[in-house]
């Protein structure tokens, strides 16, 4: 299948005034084809929320280059669809005005924008709960108002950034179940931030393993695990040689990032 | 009304109702002298008289007019202005401390200036009231704006949000209950100052009132024109509720 996204010598450094500038991403290039499931892992601060901006457009003054069907991407793009590390619903909208957002923003009218709604919110498990308010849903919950929002501008690119980064691992276990019906669902591109290695292995075609500072790819893992796949795989042999893989590829990385995040912290 | 807001509103009148029962007692056994906090009984006792007197009901609507026509004007100089603080930081920064201070000074204190520019009259009270109003409504306004998460921008940005759009349904509710507070400061901010302005230049509405009764020595009547600034207070605080939740309802 074609490339959907071109990812082309992308580097980003943060000059934060006064301090040294951070160089958060040195010449990374990554072809991912439509229809993928693709997860980017690394250790805290190697540069993957900096890459996720970049690819959703949040982030301009990069240099390199991202393509989408060969077509240089500058802003947002109507094809990349971002699901963010953080809490993102809108706290004074209930759940079904929170998923109909982007089609309120295209001026699609009340009834057709809330049957659309709808259909997500089904697909994402949360039926039942269309007019509760973020404040009244668990993380997992919010976090799948927020999935189910991004699905409903129809992307053909789904970017997320560690979207249940900050779930129980039963949870996160399911979620990724739930993810994998969406994606067979929906044909859509997957492009998964994370630094769960568990995760990564479950849902995957190829694990890009990003190293610490400057961040660059390390090593990309394609995992032949058989499709359709459900979290019940994390009990094979296979799985646990992929994540044994993973971990000897981001050890090393992980222990640089923590001596160097104590060492700053020292320096304070 | 639910059972939810009924509750509170229950245990609110009960507490007021207990005070007035003690204070009654208090004023009885003579623990309080009587020449300085009347009966709860005689202060209700005088609103008739005090109606046919002075109108009170007429000059409760006086007040409450100048306080909404002084708060509409706040309103109107406060929420620009907080928004031009907040799109021009430098402003925003410079200015910051200067409005505190200025917020923080009893301005009532210039109303022999404010008499010489416009008069005994009610321009006076109106331009007097708005201005300790303005000043929290800009720095709440400010501060509202400065406070919305970098994350719901950036889920605006991520959908191709029109700038319009952006402040319309994203900055504006997320700043509401911010801004809110502030017009709330600002409202009861207002109403002091034109009640204060009332009594000392004995022009207007319910300040006026109290001003003479209480030169008169008609204590009973002094509280019960108090009351009556009480009972203007809480309909700009109820009023301005319902406005917030009407706006933003959770
Ligand atoms: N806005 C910023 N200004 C300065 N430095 C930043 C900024 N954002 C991120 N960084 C730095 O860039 C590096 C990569 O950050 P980030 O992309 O958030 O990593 P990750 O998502 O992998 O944890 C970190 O060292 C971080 O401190
Ligand atoms: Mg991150």
């Amino acid at each position: 299948m074609a490339d959907i996204l071109e990812i082309k010598n992308v580097s980003k450094t943060y000059n934060a005034d006064g301090d040294s500038p951070v160089k958060a991403l040195d010449g990374v290039d990554l072809n991912i084809a439509e229809g993928e499931f693709v997860s980017i892992i690394g250790p805290s601060g190697c540069g993957k929320s900096t890459l996720f901006n970049i690819i959703g457009g949040l982030i301009d003054d990069h240099d390199g280059e991202v393509l989408i069907d060969g077509h240089e991407v500058d802003g947002a793009h109507k094809d990349v669809g971002v699901v963010f590390q953080e809490e993102s619903t809108f706290p004074w909208r209930s759940t079904l005005d929170n998923v109909a957002f982007p089609l309120e923003i295209e001026g699609i009218d009340k009834a057709e924008r809330e049957e659309t709604a709808r259909k997500f919110i089904k697909l994402v498990g949360l039926e039942g709960f269309e007019n509760h308010f973020p404040a009244q849903l668990s993380g997992g919950m919010k976090q799948r108002t927020a999935v189910a929002r991004t699905l409903a501008y129809e992307p053909r690119i789904m970017l997320m950034d560690e979207p249940f980064g900050a779930l129980d691992e039963q949870t996160r276990m399911l979620l990724g179940d739930k993810m994998l019906e969406i994606w067979a669902a929906l044909n859509q591109t997957m492009l998964l931030i994370t630094h769960n290695i568990t995760e990564a292995v479950q849902l995957s075609d190829r694990v890009v393993v990003m190293s610490y500072r400057p961040g660059i790819i390390k090593e990309i893992i394609p995992i032949e695990l058989p499709r359709p796949r459900t979290s019940e795989v994390i009990a094979t042999a296979e799985f646990g040689t992929y994540v044994g893989k993973l971990w000897t590829l981001l050890r090393e990385e992980a222990s640089r990032g923590m001596a160097e995040a104590e060492a700053s912290i020292a320096a304070t | 009304m639910t059972r939810l807001h009924k509750v509170p509103v229950i245990v609110g009148l009960f507490g007021l109702l207990a005070c007035a029962v003690l204070l009654e007692l208090a004023v009885n056994f003579g623990w309080v002298m009587e020449i300085i906090v009347p009966r709860p009984t005689d202060t209700v006792l005088s609103f008739p008289s005090l109606q046919e007197d002075m109108d009170l009901v007429g000059n409760f609507f006086v007040t409450l007019g100048m306080t909404a026509a002084a708060t509409a004007l706040a309103l109107l100089i406060g929420l620009p202005f907080g928004y031009f603080l907040y799109r021009r930081e430098a402003y925003g920064v410079a200015y910051e401390g200067w409005l505190a201070a200025a917020f923080s000074t009893p301005i009532v204190l210039l109303y022999p200036l404010f008499l010489v520019i416009f008069g005994r009259n009610h321009m006076t009270l109106i331009v007097m009231g708005c201005i300790p109003g303005a000043i929290p409504i800009a720095i709440q306004t400010r501060q509202g704006l400065l406070g919305v998460s970098k994350t719901l921008l950036n889920v605006g940005r991520s959908f191709n949000v029109s700038e319009r759009d952006m402040f319309r349904k994203i900055m504006l509710p997320s700043a509401v209950p911010t801004i809110f507070t502030g017009i709330r400061i600002g409202v009861m901010y207002t109403l002091v100052n034109i009640v204060a302005i009332e009594y000392l230049i004995d022009f207007g509405g319910l300040g006026r009132i109290v001003s003479q009764m209480y030169d008169n020595f008609s204590i009973p009547e002094t509280y019960a024109a108090i009351v009556a600034v009480i009972l203007v207070s809480t309909f700009f605080y109820w009023g301005f509720g319902r406005v917030e939740k009407w706006l933003r309802p959770v």
